[in-house]
């Protein structure tokens, strides 16, 4: 049977648009999601080609400054609140975690419907501020500058403050389904460690979106009103914001990450034929992370004219969450000795996260170091710092995911072949880009600036060049997976031999996910100890 | 409610069983009371900060609040707060006559609630005690007083906001019992908005001494 598609799957019954778009399927909300995302991506992408190509030698060559600000702050918005929040969680989350608990579906699927269409609205939303003059402070929207410029600050952060409600509600979603949906026999230590990492993930959105919500509300009062909440001359503080909007926003990067780490935990295992070393280490450190997560905002102040005290405090906390990635980093590494790995797509994205999310985790705790950051503050080394950990580590992870899942989501392969190339292409496109800018940060290069002196012309050209290789690869990479749905061969079950329970079910899963309630008898990663030679055997 | 095979018609699909529904629903509203807080947590923080930057300021300002319509409008609150918990008894008792007179009541002492707010804002508009630059009013001593009338409009409107949502939940739970959706068997969503209606309640408590009481 496995090389059939069944005949009815989620993705043909029921039929028309409507049914898609006010489906209570978690699965195609996911792929809605996915489809939603990637668009967002490629706006996000498209603006930062400008930016490079700006960039590409000095002088103003190709806009004026206004209009450069303009880009990179919507390179940035797009980038954070339109695809790298929402892309893992919203997409892969809602598609893969009931099918990995063995669910029918989350526990509200219209909250799951709403959280789409929030979606939509808010990327409406941010749409019109674009056409409506664009923003120019830099995502982070940062007071007083972002009270006083004339762009569209206040559709903006709206658009931001409503992209939020989306995120709250997967998270209760995603926290309610892991505790009340599990099949019968799924206790806490048999969940797959991608849904430890959706879980700790849902805490940080529940926890830390409201407070953005309260702030971006209080920056479009203060731009109404002049409120003088963060107005100096009116008896605010600035700085106020900053610590208001690094609450959430510095959780946030771990809402950005660990989904990504999750998808590693599942990568390794199955590519290596391996248990996970340290499954419960691993499960915890994910909720570590997310707490831990919550207590070093300030380190993004360090220049801000907070206390001293207060600096050293969030450099010595800052430090603490190197603890928990590295728990997971040499996890996974050691899943990885003595593995049978075989390098299909899905593990070269696992194995470039480990190269670059290592490099952006460890340049983390140089900007950590509070005299080392007041060297590097607002400079390049930022800006590859943040690459390396997001794109380096979410992004990759994102796309190790994609192609790991794809063949449950459609029930086809894609060319792995040209799978392999573009990963390839990807990784030195994405070293190509983001490591001249460590150099050119360290050697005092400012971020956000639209010229330069002709010194760091060679390094900004390399880091070009490097976006165009990147790109290629994402080219190549949107047609071979387009190409699939007609050229692919089926998938069957169980492409990769995996053990979680997304697996059993057919390749696209039914409308209902599986055909008989699933009962857990092994845990998800148990390779050492379940041989399963019938589903070896397409490898 | 029940079908003949036993099947409640309330039960969504992907649940095993109506306790599994209903504790679902119960944990998922706890998540979103939670983010609630933290919603109006940035404020209380803007509320503290600015407090212990000018003390003395939101001494004086405080003043101008009328504590009579605030004490009014907290008893009105916390009556509210009872009929709907009683709502939710009846309900749970079967009584469904009892449950609508009193989602009725919750819903009319809500308006007073709101109506009592009209009349404390209106009087601070003719006064011009408003948030910011707008603020015009010069009866308070200190620096900087508009932030005090700033803090005050950002808590009272947000929480009356929250109080208009409230009434909608409400209105559309009494529609839904006049329908005969519910039975002592099957009353999650009315105790549901018993949970949320109980947290604006929670806040405002929190609201009116901090603002109408400090000193």
């Amino acid at each position: 049977m496995d090389t059939l598609r069944p005949a009815q799957n989620y993705l043909n019954e029921p039929r028309g648009w409507k049914s898609w778009l006010f489906t209570l399927d978690h699965k195609r909300i996911g792929i809605m999601y996915l489809a939603a995302i990637l668009l967002a991506f490629l706006l996000g992408g498209i603006f930062a080609l400008i930016v490079r190509l700006e960039l590409l030698r000095p002088g103003a060559d190709l806009m004026s400054a206004d209009t450069y600000n303009k880009m990179f702050t919507l390179h940035g918005a797009i980038m954070i609140f339109l695809f790298i929040i929402p892309s893992i969680p919203a997409a892969l989350g809602n598609f893969a975690l009931p099918l990995m608990i063995g669910a029918r579906d989350v526990a509200f699927p219209r909250l799951n419907l709403a959280s789409w269409w929030v979606y939509v609205a808010g990327t409406i939303i941010a749409l019109y501020s674009i056409f409506a003059g664009a923003v120019d402070t830099g995502w982070t929207f940062y007071t007083p500058y972002s009270t006083q410029t004339t762009t569209a600050v206040i559709s903006m952060t709206f658009a931001a403050f409503v992209l939020g409600f989306s995120s709250i509600f997967t998270g209760i979603n995603f926290i309610v389904t892991v505790h009340k949906l599990r099949a019968p026999g799924m206790t806490w230590f048999k969940m797959p460690l991608f849904v430890w990492a959706l879980y700790a993930t849902a805490i940080i959105q529940v926890l830390a979106t409201p407070v953005l919500g309260i702030t971006l509300l209080l920056l479009i009062f203060e731009r109404l009103f002049a409120i003088g909440i963060f107005d100096p001359a009116m008896g605010g503080d600035p700085v106020l914001y900053q610590h208001f909007f690094w609450f959430y926003s510095h959780p946030a990067v771990y809402i950005m990450i660990l989904p990504g780490m999750g998808i590693m935990s599942e990568l390794v295992a199955t590519f290596a034929r391996k248990t996970i070393f340290g499954y419960r280490f691993v499960a915890f450190s994910s909720v570590a992370i997310a707490l831990i997560g919550f207590l070093v905002w300030g380190h993004h102040m360090f220049t801000s004219g907070q206390s001293e005290a207060a600096s050293m405090v969030f450099s010595a906390l800052t430090f603490l969450v190197g603890i928990p990635s590295a728990v997971k980093i040499f996890n996974w590494l050691t899943t990885l000795y003595k593995g049978q790995i075989s390098f299909e797509t899905p593990m070269l994205y696992a194995l470039w996260f480990l190269c670059t999310f290592t490099i952006g985790g460890l340049t983390g705790i140089f900007l950590g170091a509070l005299v080392v950051d007041v060297h590097l503050h607002d400079t390049y080394f930022v800006v590859a710092h943040f690459h390396y950990v997001m794109m380096g580590g979410t992004v990759m992870a994102f796309l190790g995911g994609i192609h790991y899942w794809w063949p449950k989501m459609f029930g086809r392969m894609y060319s792995e072949f040209w799978g392999r190339i573009a990963a390839v292409l990807v990784f030195v496109g994405f070293n190509g880009t983001f490591f001249p800018q460590f150099v050119m940060g360290a050697q005092g290069m400012p971020r956000r600036y639209f010229d330069y002196v002709p010194e760091y012309g060679t390094m900004h050209a390399a880091s070009t060049v490097g976006s165009w290789i990147m790109t290629l690869g994402f080219l190549i990479m949107a047609t071979y997976l387009i190409a699939s749905f007609w050229r692919g061969k089926p998938a069957g079950n169980n492409p990769w031999g995996a053990l979680s329970l997304e697996w059993t079910t057919t390749s696209p899963p039914p409308p209902h996910n599986f055909d008989s309630q699933p009962v857990v008898t092994h845990g998800p990663h148990d390779y050492d100890k379940i041989i399963a030679p019938s589903t070896l055997a397409g490898r | 409610m029940s079908d003949t095979t036993g099947h409640p018609a309330y039960l969504a699909h992907h649940f095993a069983d109506a306790e599994q529904q209903r504790e679902s629903s119960k944990l998922g509203m706890w998540i979103f009371l939670v983010t609630e807080i933290l919603l109006f947590g940035g404020l209380f923080c803007a509320y503290t900060i600015y407090r212990s930057w000018y003390p003395q300021m939101f001494l004086d300002a405080h003043r101008a609040l009328d504590v009579t319509m605030g004490g009014i409008n907290t008893v009105v609150l916390i009556t509210s707060s009872l009929t709907m918990a009683l709502a939710i008894r009846c309900m749970q008792l079967g009584q469904r006559q009892n449950t609508l007179r009193l989602l009725w009541a919750t819903l009319l002492l809500a308006g007073v609630f709101l109506v009592i707010k009209y009349f404390e804002y209106a009087h601070k508009f003719h006064l011009g005690q408003l948030p910011g630059k707008y603020y015009t009013y010069t009866g308070v001593e200190g620096t900087n007083p508009h932030i005090f009338f700033s803090v005050y409009f950002l808590m009272t409107g947000l929480h009356g906001l929250h109080v208009i949502g409230g009434m909608g939940v409400i209105a559309w739970m009494i529609r839904r019992t006049a329908r005969g959706d519910f039975s002592a068997d099957y009353y999650t969503p009315i105790e549901m908005t018993g949970l949320y209606w109980h947290l604006v309640d929670l806040i405002w408590i929190f609201l009116f001494p901090l603002l109408y009481l400090i000193g």
